[in-house]
């Protein structure tokens, strides 16, 4: 599954996996921003975009191929649009599309495969995101594979169960049923964590766990991240 | 030595007004294990979360450490009793496995470095030092209930209540739990179906039926009693 | 409906960010007022269970099936605070994790689904009553917000959509409304034969018509800024017919007259911000209408906060 797989690039060693988070995240953010304020016709801005991206894939020694051809799933969808915008005339506009999309999607994959969610909270928290969003995503995170695996169950026991041709009507309703049954068990592991919380003598308040402290190599990654685009952006 | 658990009377009412415990009398003295065996439904694990407070009683009395356990002081008690549940998903619910045997440490109000060295003592108590970095999600389950009971071992508790800590354990697992479980000095009760677990670790045993306690004695003559054996 | 990054253009996705911003600041202390810290642990389960929940399929036609999209779900099960707070989460984990809908599109993807989508589910059903009426149109609502809206956004970045292709998306729009619709009153009343008397009524002044009346509000005014960004021209005809158009553009060019920056005074311009006022105008109109609606009463969560799983055994 995408996730897991995402979680065993996020455990490789390497001197990109090994800067703080805030560097990556900052970085990030900053590449996709250039991009996006990148008119869509501009060759050079994009080549020199896709090589960082590029070396900073390959350094993560995260594999090439397969983070780019996870990075393609989102052209099916953009194609769409882009065909519409390219038939219309607007070519720089359907070209944009495709472009900008296809390298957000590479940068988004790129910072998960080198860094854990756990700190990449962390540093979103530490720029200033509310506390209580970054629980609730932490809590989501760590719960979303449980009962996605659970779902995944329900969905092949009513397979084995269904006949070729099944009554649409109550099939629906097995599949309320099947939601309903997955979200009495949701909110009783809820419960269930709740106690566990409790045992352990929760205070009220999460205990907050510090990050490290920023190093020279980290604001070399970051010099040498950005400056690059956004030389070629603005000159 | 007086008891680390003394209950009595022990009663306890739904909001709709069944019991579903009918005057528990139960104590555990220092350094005992004791199992609980009963049938599904018989009030095990509704009386096991009196035992730290998690439920409060109709009428009755529960003292742990000599403390009665009351609002006021659930912080000592529950670092006094350890509870490990039987879904070891809701019981470890921090990103991380470290990060959630520091929890109950830092709770306890130590600094983050006091808590990270409890922590990782009891990962190499139960053996999964290795695993401090890695999310429970990939964990299997027999490593799930070792990283549980650490979090709990970290908080230096004097008893360990453990509710079915052999659901989903194959046999390595169980006897590994085991090795564990009889290393450890602490007072241990534990809710089980599994026998010969029961037989390994507890020297009594204590007989649940419609909430009330049935039986009391060794545990080999409890499981004789009650034929409670698959066979 | 998860807009992607490079579909909408710079003014949009910047002012969408920059309202969002506060926004989710404002959602994060309105939901931390109602839920206590350790009912997170739960908003947490509840989100994951929203993405499980989409990979169950309801068959609706012979070879075509939907999933549940579950913001109308969410605001019945958690009230609509929390809900929003939920699919904030949601929506950053589908960016960041699974590269579903843009990162720097997350502000538009956020006031589409996490506040318009879940209060266009609170607002009709807090005014139905929580009957069957008022789920259906409450999850309908939501979906056919949050599509509008995207659509909206599309239309005032410029990409161009053929009429016929707006209309037939905002047709695929309505037909996932009214599925969203089914699935949601058939969860929970699922729901409710498993536990009953989970569901509470949000307590209040409750009527049919006034929900009909709400609702109807809704429509026109998301049917009304999509209408406009597809042909804001026609907005200025109107406006010239009316005789406004004389002083509208005066007021607009002393405006601007003291900044000389190049391409302000193209038509684009005008038409991306008269899109975007008219979507800080439901905004607000939505802010309005929620504050209205919350007067007599707090809004309360529809289920009971804990002690469901204390019949054990």
């Amino acid at each position: 599954m995408h996730h897991v797989i995402l979680e065993r690039w996020s455990r490789i060693d390497s001197p990109i996996h090994r800067r703080d988070a805030r560097i990556k995240l900052f970085a990030s953010l900053v590449f996709l921003v250039v991009v996006a304020t990148t008119p869509p016709l501009a060759w050079r801005c994009f080549a020199v975009y896709s090589i960082t991206l590029l070396i900073a894939t390959l350094i993560a020694r995260l594999p090439a191929t397969e983070l780019l051809s996870r990075a393609a799933l989102v052209l099916p969808f953009c194609a769409v649009f882009g065909a519409t915008t390219w038939w219309i005339g607007d070519h720089a506009r359907a070209i944009g599309l495709v472009e900008k999309a296809f390298l957000s999607a590479w940068t988004a994959l790129w910072l998960a495969g080198t860094t854990a969610l756990p700190r990449l909270l962390k540093a979103a928290e530490w720029f200033g995101v509310p506390r209580l969003l970054i629980l609730v995503i932490q809590f989501l995170y760590r719960y979303l594979f449980v009962l996605s695996g659970q779902a995944q169950h329900m969905r092949l026991a009513a397979a084995c169960r269904a006949g070729a041709v099944g009554a649409s009507r109550a099939l629906f309703r097995a599949a309320a049923g099947a939601l309903a049954v997955l979200f009495a068990r949701s909110y009783q592991r809820a419960d269930g964590i709740h106690r566990a919380m409790q045992s352990r003598g929760f205070t009220g308040a999460f205990p907050a766990v510090a990050l490290g402290r920023l190093n020279f190599a980290d604001a070399a990654f970051l010099t040498l991240a950005v400056v690059p685009i956004v030389t070629v952006r603005f000159l | 030595m007086s008891p680390v658990i003394d209950v009595t009377g022990l009663t306890y009412r739904y909001e709709d007004g069944t019991e579903a415990l009918r005057g528990i009398d139960f104590h555990l003295d220092p350094g005992e294990c004791v199992a609980v065996l009963g049938a599904n439904g018989s009030g095990k694990t509704t009386f096991v979360l009196h035992l730290n407070g998690l439920l409060t009683a109709s009428s009755g009395a529960v003292t742990v450490c000599g403390m009665d356990v009351t609002k006021s002081n659930l912080p000592e008690i529950r670092q006094r009793v350890g509870l490990v549940f039987q879904d070891s998903d809701a019981q470890l619910f921090m990103p991380t496995v470290i990060e959630d045997v520091m929890f109950g440490p830092l709770n306890q109000g130590l600094s983050q470095t006091e808590a990270q060295r409890r922590a990782l003592l009891a990962l190499e108590q139960t053996g999964i030092a290795k695993l401090a970095q890695k999310a429970p999600y990939h964990l299997s389950s027999g490593e799930k209930r070792r990283a549980a009971l650490a979090g709990i071992l970290a908080m230096d508790p004097e008893v360990l209540v453990l509710d079915e800590p052999t659901t989903f354990l194959d046999p390595p697992g169980q006897r590994d739990l085991r090795d564990l479980l009889k290393a450890l000095p602490q007072a241990k009760l534990i809710v089980t179906h599994d026998i010969p677990f029961a037989r390994a670790l507890a020297s009594r045993a204590v007989f649940f039926d419609s909430g009330q306690v049935a039986a009391e004695g060794p545990v080999e003559e409890i499981i004789h009693r009650f034929d409670w054996e698959f066979r | 409906m998860h807009i992607p990054d490079g579909f909408l253009s710079t003014p949009a996705w910047v002012a969408l960010d920059a309202a969002a911003i506060p926004a989710i600041g404002w959602i994060t202390r309105r939901a931390q007022s109602e839920v206590e810290e350790s009912r997170i642990p739960l908003l947490g389960v509840m989100g994951a269970f929203v993405f499980a929940a989409q990979m169950i399929n309801f068959p609706v036609a012979p070879g075509t099936s939907n999933h549940l999209v579950g913001g109308a779900l969410l605001a019945y099960a958690l009230g609509p605070w929390a809900a929003s707070l939920v699919m904030v989460a949601i929506l950053a984990i589908q960016a960041f994790v699974f590269q579903d809908g843009g990162i720097m599109a997350l502000g538009a993807n956020t006031i589409n689904m996490a506040l318009a989508g879940v209060w266009a589910a609170w607002i009709p059903y807090k005014r139905f009553g929580a009957s069957r009426a008022g789920i259906f149109v409450g999850a309908s609502l939501s979906v056919m917000v949050s599509g509008c809206l995207a659509l909206t956004e599309l239309l005032i970045s410029g990409v161009p959509l053929p009429a016929a292709l707006v209309g037939m998306t905002t047709g695929v729009f309505c037909v996932s409304a009214i599925i969203e619709g089914a699935i949601t009153v058939a969860v929970l009343q699922a729901i409710e034969r498993i536990n009953p008397g989970w569901v509470r009524r949000p307590s209040g002044d409750r009527s049919r018509v006034k929900g009909l009346l709400v609702s109807a509000a809704i429509i026109l005014a998301v049917f009304g800024v999509l209408i406009a960004s597809a042909a804001p021209d026609g907005l200025e005809r109107l406006a010239e017919r009316a005789g406004i158009a004389q002083q509208a553009t005066t007021v607009y060019k002393t405006a601007l007259a003291d900044y000389e920056i190049t391409g302000l005074n193209s038509p684009w311009l005008r038409k991306a911000t008269a899109g975007i006022a008219g979507l800080a105008g439901i905004y607000v109109a939505c802010l309005v209408l929620g504050a209205f609606i919350r007067r007599p009463s707090r809004v309360e969560s529809p289920f009971p906060s804990a002690a469901i799983g204390e019949r054990a055994t």
